[in-house]
């Protein structure tokens, strides 16, 4: 008997937007392919068209050598002009550490990066708190589950205003904070002296989410842990949800 | 014409260089310096008219500066 088409299931399609400069490009694409239902491909920054797609991933790097400010330069790349749209119509966009940097640059999330407050390039696993786990990207978590994901970064330490401090607070926007063993949010726990000790928001209609963790680099045991893979797990649940309620 | 930028840290805003520059500059012999921040200075060249001032600040609104975090000023030099 011939299987109906609707009993197939349609991978999730990821994008991994590739900048000149971006270095974790190959990592978030492994660690997508890495999940049964899920595909992905590289987009190139001069492309202008994302195809069919449910998410796009900015990844972590150094793109255009972070010249002037980390993400200034690669946020007019042609490519952002069809994120934004992506973005505009409810596609899922999440950026990673340099990604995270893009969005922000781009203004399609609050706030801003300066450089960390000890001056130095700060790689190390750090404890992050879940905030918000009623977002598309972090439904596979526990509200306030502690998760270990890895930091390698020289501009993470987040600024925003107060007004926009209380707005996003109020929104439910800060999805992730760094945090000791027990969860607090503590100074001690703060790698890099982001307000708030936030590592992570959302934009308002929460599908768009940037964050300075490696989700991508915790996503199979042989490289360390599997905190990452919640991220991943949320967002193939969330397009599939999607695709069901159509 | 040429135009001279300058970017700083706004107000406020904690300038993590600034405050290390400024801690070590007691152990030099130089005492008493205060809110020491470090911005940048960018030089370019324009074409002359009216419309330069316009345009370097809409450069600067949108690409030189971070208006979030950072202040700028320019001045336009006719040489």
């Amino acid at each position: 008997m011939a299987i109906s088409s609707q009993t197939e299931v349609t991978p999730v399609r990821f994008g991994v937007v590739v900048f000149p400069g971006s270095n974790c490009d190959a990592d978030s694409h492994d660690a997508v392919r890495s999940f049964a239902g899920a595909d992905a491909r590289y987009l190139w920054h001069k492309d202008t068209d994302l195809g069919g797609l449910d998410c796009v991933i900015l990844p972590g790097g150094f793109s255009y050598g972070d010249y002037l400010r980390c993400g200034a330069i690669a946020r007019f790349s042609p490519i952002m002009n069809a994120v934004q749209r992506f973005a505009d119509d409810g596609g899922l966009v999440i950026g990673i550490c340099n990604g995270f940097q893009i969005l922000l640059e781009a203004g399609m999330l609050p706030g801003a990066m300066h450089q960390n407050e000890g001056l130095k390039f700060v790689c190390k696993l750090v404890n992050l708190r879940v905030e918000n786990n009623g977002i598309p990207f972090t439904t596979g978590y526990e509200r306030g589950q502690v998760i270990k994901v890895p930091i390698a970064h020289h501009e993470g330490n987040y600024f925003i205003d107060q007004a926009g401090l209380a707005e996003i607070e109020a929104n439910g926007q800060v999805v992730v904070r760094y945090c000791d063993d027990e969860g607090e949010t503590t100074e001690a726990s703060n790698p890099n002296g982001s307000l708030g000790n936030i590592a992570g928001v959302c934009n308002r209609e929460h599908n768009v989410f940037g964050l300075m963790p490696h989700p991508e680099r915790v996503c199979e045991e042989i490289v360390g842990g599997t905190d990452g893979r919640g991220v991943f797990e949320s967002i193939i649940n969330a397009v599939g949800a999607k695709a069901a309620a159509r | 014409m040429k135009a001279k930028v300058y970017i700083t840290p706004k107000a406020g805003i904690l300038d993590p260089q600034g405050l290390t520059i400024e801690r070590s500059l007691p152990a030099l012999g130089f005492e008493g310096v205060s809110n020491v921040r470090v911005g940048k200075y960018i030089e370019l060249e324009l074409p002359d008219g009216d419309a330069a001032g316009e345009a370097v600040d809409q450069m600067c609104h949108k690409l030189l500066a971070n208006p979030i975090i950072e202040d700028f000023e320019f001045e336009l030099v006719t040489e």
